[in-house]
């Protein structure tokens, strides 16, 4: 299992080095300097030059590259070119706002799949499984973006029971905060419901052919007990994988929804970089947001391996 | 044929008709203004309304379709088109240094939140189409090169393929000549699945802005354009939508029912 852990941790900390290069060049060779951005078309030369310096942009790029690097793994992320405050501030103050995000959309995509999935595989091949199916082949198919407009419409708009989009913020308490967050994770948790419920079925239907069901049948367990005691808790491994995958979906999504909803996220961090070209902070938040999904893919990994002894050998 | 096959080619062929019919007939002009006849809802001169510009509802989404189609179907290109030869030089030299690059090359890709590169190379290149589909197609590009390798990988352990070594054929010839026909009906499952996900990936794009731009019609910005008004103009939120969903759910339902009527294997269970 150690072997194994370090052999993963190796090509973790590679994949986040090229990783970390690619971002950084395809933000550097981007055309538009930032300093002269910043100072509009009439600046003159040296006063570019000096906001140059000033914004560290003088030096040569592998050697930002390496300060970059470097600062983010003690976490000094740099300093916004725009608000010149540290982007490590601007990043933890926005997290507040996506991670409780995507984890309540997880946890929604979680509790809404798992009985959906356990209960269409229970009647495979019976009206409620075809419906199931019908209505998760729906969910895959629906933008959910197009989704959230429709909440909003719903439940914001004509039946008033939610704001239209905002956040309220930790400081008025968690049930304000959760509140407005609510609609945006329904959104994002749906489209992701429909195909962690699939997986759960078709995953459930693989392991009640196995040899060990009807061995627990015939020593005496009723359909129900076996299925719950043997069937879901084999069918979650492949099950784990999916939920990891869905963690980049979800911050990838959430990108999209906190447009639709006006949320103070680093999806919406990123758009106004993007625009006033405040690459470092466009650099970090995307280098974040893939170390996020590298991180929980190793951490997939070892669970993975963890439960089941046969993975380990295999690298 | 399942009646999946069937249901989804019918959703798909209406929306590729839409888009092939608007090259030579629409309604109206797409991008033709008419105040007057502003935030109409669906009526018999204009079958699915007017917009803020009075534009007709029913010509822009089908000139939509064809923006949706056209970078959706570029991007499965790219990823076939670079995917497919990786996947089959990497099942060929197995266990090599190039099957392993290839392979870690893979998982970096996959690593990678696709839309949030997708965001990023649109924003910091500029928005656009062109762009958009460079965006899309790189991450096509592994998830063709794996399917390829793993089909590939047992087909090079069979007979026929080592009777073509035998008769002296070059490791790239019996790729080209024998193992591709054996995994294009895969390919085609897997590219219409990635086509879906291509047309939702789009419709996001440009739902942000940075998909095709302006005149060009396309329906996410057309969903961005309606986000405002959908509390008194509901239809011009409802219409695009339900356009993306019947071309993703057909293009789902028709993969689904392909791999079925493909797949010998359950072909025979079900006989």
């Amino acid at each position: 299992m150690l072997r194994y852990s370090l052999k993963r941790l190796a090509s973790l900390i590679v994949s986040l080095a090229v990783a970390s290069l690619v971002i950084f060049s395809v933000v550097e060779v981007a055309p538009g300097d930032p300093a002269r951005f910043m100072l509009g078309i009439n600046a003159q030369p040296d006063t570019v030059a000096a906001l140059r310096a000033e914004l560290g942009l003088d030096v040569p790029k592998w050697q930002r590259y390496l300060d970059w690097v470097g600062g983010m793994a003690t976490g000094d992320f740099g300093t916004s070119y725009t608000y010149r405050t540290p982007v490590a501030q601007m990043v933890a103050d926005r997290l507040w706002v996506s991670l409780p995000l995507a984890l309540y959309a997880l946890m929604l995509s979680t509790l809404i799949a798992f009985p959906a999935g356990i209960f269409a595989a229970a009647r495979r091949g019976r009206p409620a499984d075809a419906a199931v199916m019908g209505v998760t082949q729906l969910g895959i198919a629906i933008p959910n973006f197009w989704f959230a407009m429709m909440l909003v419409l719903i439940f914001a708009i004509k039946l008033r029971l939610f704001g239209a989009g905002g956040f309220a913020g930790w400081d008025k308490g968690a049930w304000a905060a959760m509140k407005s967050l609510t609609l945006p994770a329904v959104a994002l948790a749906l489209p992701q419901a429909a195909i962690l419920a699939r997986v759960m079925r078709s995953a459930l239907l693989d392991v009640l052919g196995e040899d060990y069901m009807r061995t627990a049948r015939a020593k005496g367990l009723s359909r129900r007990q076996a299925l719950w005691r043997h069937g879901v808790r084999n069918a979650l491994i492949p099950v784990l994988t999916i939920i990891g995958l869905q963690f980049s979906f979800l911050l990838a999504g959430s990108i999209i929804i906190e447009q639709v909803f006006y949320l103070p996220g680093l999806g919406r961090l990123v758009f106004q970089a993007i625009s006033s070209r405040d690459l470092i902070v466009v650099e970090s938040v995307v280098m974040l947001l893939v170390f996020a999904v590298i991180v929980v893919n190793f951490l997939v990994d070892l669970a993975y391996a963890a439960v089941d002894p046969r993975l380990r050998s295999r690298t | 044929m399942s009646r999946n096959l069937i249901l989804g080619a019918a959703l798909s062929s209406l929306i590729l008709a839409a888009a092939l019919i608007s090259f030579v007939w629409t309604p109206y002009d797409f991008a033709a203004m008419n105040i007057p006849e502003k935030l109409q809802t669906p009526n018999a001169r204009h079958w699915f309304g007017t917009d803020h510009f009075g534009r007709d509802m029913f010509s822009m989404i089908m000139v939509g379709a064809r923006t949706s189609i056209a970078v959706a179907l570029v991007a499965v290109g790219i990823g076939m088109g670079l995917g497919v030869p990786l996947g089959l030089a990497a099942a060929a030299r197995k266990g090599s240094w190039l099957d392993e690059v290839i392979m870690r090359g893979n998982d970096l890709v996959f690593a990678f939140p696709s839309l949030v590169i997708a965001i990023l190379i649109t924003a910091v290149y500029g928005a656009g189409a062109i762009n958009a589909i460079i965006a899309i197609g790189i991450f096509n590009i592994p998830v063709f090169a794996r399917i390829t390798r793993g089909a590939a990988l047992s087909l090079w352990e069979r007979e026929f393929i080592m009777a073509a070594r035998v008769a002296g054929k070059s490791d790239a010839r019996i790729s080209v000549e024998h193992i591709l026909p054996n995994v294009v009906n895969l390919l085609i499952v897997q590219g219409t699945i990635q086509f879906s996900l291509g047309i939702l990936a789009e419709a996001g794009l440009s739902y942000v802005g940075l998909g095709a731009q302006p005149p060009t019609p396309s329906w996410g910005r057309m969903l961005a354009d309606a986000q405002t008004m959908v509390s008194f103009a509901p239809h011009l939120a409802l219409i695009p939508g339900l356009a993306i969903i019947v071309t993703v759910l057909g293009l789902n339902l028709m993969g689904d029912g392909l791999r079925d009527w493909l797949d010998p294997r359950i072909r025979a269970a079900r006989a």
